[in-house]
């Protein structure tokens, strides 16, 4: 294949990446945003929702885009519950502290990966994608899965958008965001937004992690990675700034499946952690964000 | 008349926030071995300028010179070696660690004998008598009483053996004994630094200071004796004058 | 911290223990010999890390790449370089001192989560770079120490490290030096300077404290003693290996700390011997082990911030340093 093209691959490659990750780190920088928290298991969410997927589409047998479509909504629902209950028990006692946060969502990734472990097991299992649909370009046949995915997170991200802009849920999320003690003397329930923040974090990386499964495979560490990279999307889009997620997202992702293919995966990595290190020591507000409240 | 150095001058100093001008061109002269008082109306810019003067706040632009010295420049730490000792307006102690381990460190910065054990102890009763908390040299600074624990704010100011000591509403919350003490205590640190003293409460500052300067919008008002400043129809303005001022006498 | 504690109680304590270990060596089996040994070891490793987290307040999740500093100096000076060991242990502690001031310098400049993120991200960066340079460090396999370099010769004296008694007084020397240090440093006025930084540090800046420095200071020394450490283990166990400095290490280090009870000088071993003991009982029975680490962490941080000692202090033995 020559270069054009093969760059136009690498392109569509990053694309989906970037797709997955910007529902993965939107997750992550919303519950920055407005609970100001760092959650460290939110790759284990994301490995929750590839692991659920498959017990569900295992479960349900059948056209693999029945146990998709099923994957699409119990595993998310499932995680999400998790979360809550997470938040509920552990976090809110802890008043939001943000060091014993920090431990406490440590040893929440443990016990996650680690409960995976023991029922899911140490294998890596295939999930069916829903349909095997190639689009022949000129050059080279590419997923038409692949192509939806693309399609798909787009949508959920402007209908997380407009959730966080037009309804009153979302006003909730954005004024406890604002001012806590504020929110707390206009009634809100600022318990219950943190909660639902905190899931609905969770569900975005569930819902990625569905998306990507048919592609990669289920296994229980495979939260680590995204995890690493939402954390470099976020600082560098700006804590809890949704258009710089985005813009972040797509620019990781893209560079990622680039440099991925034309240099070493280890080199790429190492150099993207250590210019998000550095973009934290001296630019903390990252490119995008304003600085923190 | 001897013509003396003063210890401390502002020129053209200013600090803004945004659009805010809190400290907008102030020139301060402060003569050693003053009482001087610094007033002025909520906003006023009171606080942001005693901390430009003691580095917790750079400045927007001007310059400020102690002992002769350029310190515009100089980082906190530094010019609390040099001299400026500052007691922060909401008290800032150490409050899990006793009330002698609150001087001790002030004391152990200034020590230059080095490892003696005793000076160090010495130092930090001195403080503590002084102040008059030395019975409670062994209880947790957290526990004290409020107006307790503002004179071991003062106390670690003085423990540092400063040429300046700043501070700022020391009487805040002291009931009418304690501030009583507090005026005989600043009274006596005068006889070895100069004291540069935000207020509110007039009546104190009438008594104590020597010499009153008025600030109001980030700039010097008036600047005069208790005398002068009570006379002065554009200070009881200032006060009065917006929705609610602070009565003055 | 009053200074009005009587030094001599808490001393003869700390020599007590020393005394008890030695013993340990006559009467353990040898299963729990070579455990003891290890514990030692990176009993050293925690309280490095107190020194920052417990005693300056400083939260690092990126202590693994000073231990594994330490790993590796000794490790490539004596595998490419034939150095040996004492020169070998020079070069662990010396790489852990330069890496923890330039990443002092850098960290240093933020503070709370901001510092957790950024010390995690140094650490995953030098991990990833032990695994790129795989040519020389051996990569995901490591590199093994042959017995034969891993004798010390000082003069005339001659110590086998890979000799289970030889090793298990070499970790005990190195830990009753490293406590020793901390306990003294933790006694001293610096000692109440980085407490004073920890509960206050605007105030300790204007009491004309340079609290970067001091910072900066604290670090050094926490990065060394943590690269003493790692060295120690490359020399005592014969192998080096890129998993030291996976972050799991960084995350160990905490968890013992915070177990055993953080700014108490005795803490990181009472934790590092519990926790060390509790997996390995763990690991017979299932290889999720990882898990009883991750309910610990939680029941720590929800029931018992202040660990074992912590609390044994507050409730009864105020004098413990």
């Amino acid at each position: 294949m020559a270069f054009g093209p093969h760059l136009f691959l690498a392109l569509l490659e990053g694309l989906v990446s970037a797709a997955v990750l910007s529902l993965t780190a939107l997750g992550l920088s919303l519950v920055f945003g407005v609970m100001r928290i760092v959650n460290v298991a939110h790759g284990e969410f994301f490995m929750l929702g590839a692991v659920l997927a498959w017990v569900t589409s295992s479960m349900l047998g059948g056209h693999p885009a029945l146990g998709f479509a099923a994957a699409l909504v119990a595993p998310p629902l499932a995680v999400g519950a998790v979360a809550w209950l997470a938040e509920r028990l552990v976090l809110q006692r802890l008043e939001y502290n943000p060091e014993a946060t920090i431990v406490a969502t440590i040893g929440l990734l443990y016990i996650i990966q680690q409960l995976a472990l023991t029922f899911y097991g140490p294998e890596a299992r295939p999930v069916p994608p829903p349909f095997n649909y190639r689009i022949l370009l000129p050059w080279f046949g590419y997923s038409g899965y692949k192509l939806s995915i693309i399609a798909f997170s787009a949508l959920l991200l402007v209908a997380t958008w407009l959730v966080l802009t037009r309804t009153k849920v979302g006003l909730l999320m954005r004024a406890t965001q604002y001012d806590r003690e504020i929110a707390q003397a206009f009634a809100i329930p600022v318990g219950r937004v943190y909660a639902g923040v905190f899931a609905l974090g969770a569900m975005l990386a569930a819902i990625a992690a569905v998306l990507i499964v048919p592609i990669s495979q289920a296994h229980y560490l495979m939260g680590h990675d995204p995890l690493l990279l939402s954390f470099i999307v976020v600082i560098i889009g700006g804590l809890g700034s949704l258009r710089g997620t985005v813009v972040a997202a797509i620019l990781i992702g893209l560079s990622d499946g680039i440099i991925s293919i034309f240099f070493s995966p280890t080199l790429a990595k190492m150099v993207a952690t250590l210019a998000v290190a550095l973009v934290l020591v001296f630019r903390p507000q990252g490119l995008f964000g304003a600085t923190a409240r | 008349m001897v013509a003396m150095t003063p210890l401390l001058e502002t020129r053209g100093l200013k600090r803004h926030f945004g659009g805010l001008k809190a400290v907008d061109g102030v020139d301060f002269t402060l003569m050693p071995g003053e009482i001087r008082a610094v007033i002025g109306p909520n906003g006023a810019g009171k606080t942001t300028f005693v901390s430009l003067v003691c580095g917790r706040i750079t400045p927007s632009a001007g310059t400020i010179v102690f002992q002769g010295r350029d310190i515009t420049n100089l980082p906190a730490h530094r010019r609390v070696r040099q001299g400026i000792a500052y007691a922060f307006q909401i008290t800032s102690v150490f409050p899990n660690l006793s009330v002698y381990d609150n001087v001790a460190l002030p004391v152990q910065r200034t020590l230059t004998d080095g490892r003696s054990q005793k000076a160090l102890r010495e130092g930090a009763m001195e403080a503590l008598q002084r102040t008059g908390l030395a019975d409670r040299a062994g209880v947790p600074a957290g526990q004290l009483a409020y107006g307790h624990q503002r004179l071991l704010e003062v106390a670690m100011g003085l423990a540092l053996r400063p040429r300046l000591l700043i501070l700022d509403e020391p009487t805040q919350g002291l009931s009418d004994g304690e501030i009583e003490d507090f005026v005989r205590l600043v009274q006596e640190v005068a006889s070895e630094a100069t004291v540069l003293l935000i207020e509110h409460n007039m009546p104190l500052v009438m008594r104590l200071a020597h010499c009153i300067t008025v600030l109001d919008a980030g700039r010097i008002l008036a600047e005069g004796t208790p005398d002068e400043i009570r006379e002065n129809v554009a200070v009881q303005q200032a006060y009065l004058g917006t929705i609610t001022g602070e009565a003055a006498a | 911290m009053t200074g009005e504690v009587s030094p001599l109680r808490v001393y003869l304590l700390h020599a007590a223990i020393i005394l008890a270990l030695f013993a340990l060596n006559f009467m353990l089996p040898p299963y729990h010999h070579g455990l003891m040994a290890r514990i030692m070891v990176l009993a050293v490793f925690a309280m490095g890390y107190n020194m920052l987290f417990g005693y300056a307040g400083l939260l690092s999740l990126g202590h693994a790449m000073f231990f594994a500093a330490g790993m590796y100096g000794t490790g490539l000076a004596i595998t490419h370089f034939g150095t040996g060991v004492p020169a070998a242990f020079a070069c662990g502690i010396v790489a852990g001192a330069v890496l923890a001031f330039a990443i002092g310098l850098l960290a240093l400049r933020t503070s709370g989560v901001a510092f957790m993120i950024v010390t995690m991200m140094f650490s995953q960066v030098f991990y990833l770079a032990i695994l790129y340079f795989a040519a020389w460090t051996g990569g995901d396999q490591g590199m093994v120490l042959q017995q034969a370099a891993r004798v010390a010769t000082l003069g005339p004296l001659v110590l086998d490290l890979s000799h289970p008694v030889g090793r298990y007084m070499a970790a005990l020397a190195l830990f009753a030096i490293a406590l020793f240090a901390t306990l003294i440093t933790v006694r001293s006025r610096w000692g109440r300077v980085l407490v004073a930084i920890r509960e206050n540090e605007e105030r300790t800046r204007m009491l004309g404290y340079d609290t970067f420095a001091n910072k900066l200071a604290v670090t050094v020394l926490s990065g060394t003693i943590a690269a003493a450490a790692g060295s120690a283990f490359a020399l005592l166990f014969g192998y080096v290996g890129a998993n030291f400095a996976a972050v799991q290490y960084s995350i160990l280090p905490l968890l013992w700390v915070l177990l055993g009870g953080a700014a108490t000088t005795l803490g990181p071993l009472v934790g590092t011997v519990v926790m060390y003991y509790v997996t390995d009982t763990a690991s017979s029975y299932t290889s999720a082990w990882l898990l009883i680490v991750g309910v610990v962490l939680i029941a720590l941080v929800l029931f018992f911030p202040k660990g074992i000692l912590g609390t044994l202090r507050e409730r009864w033995a105020g004098w413990l340093p």
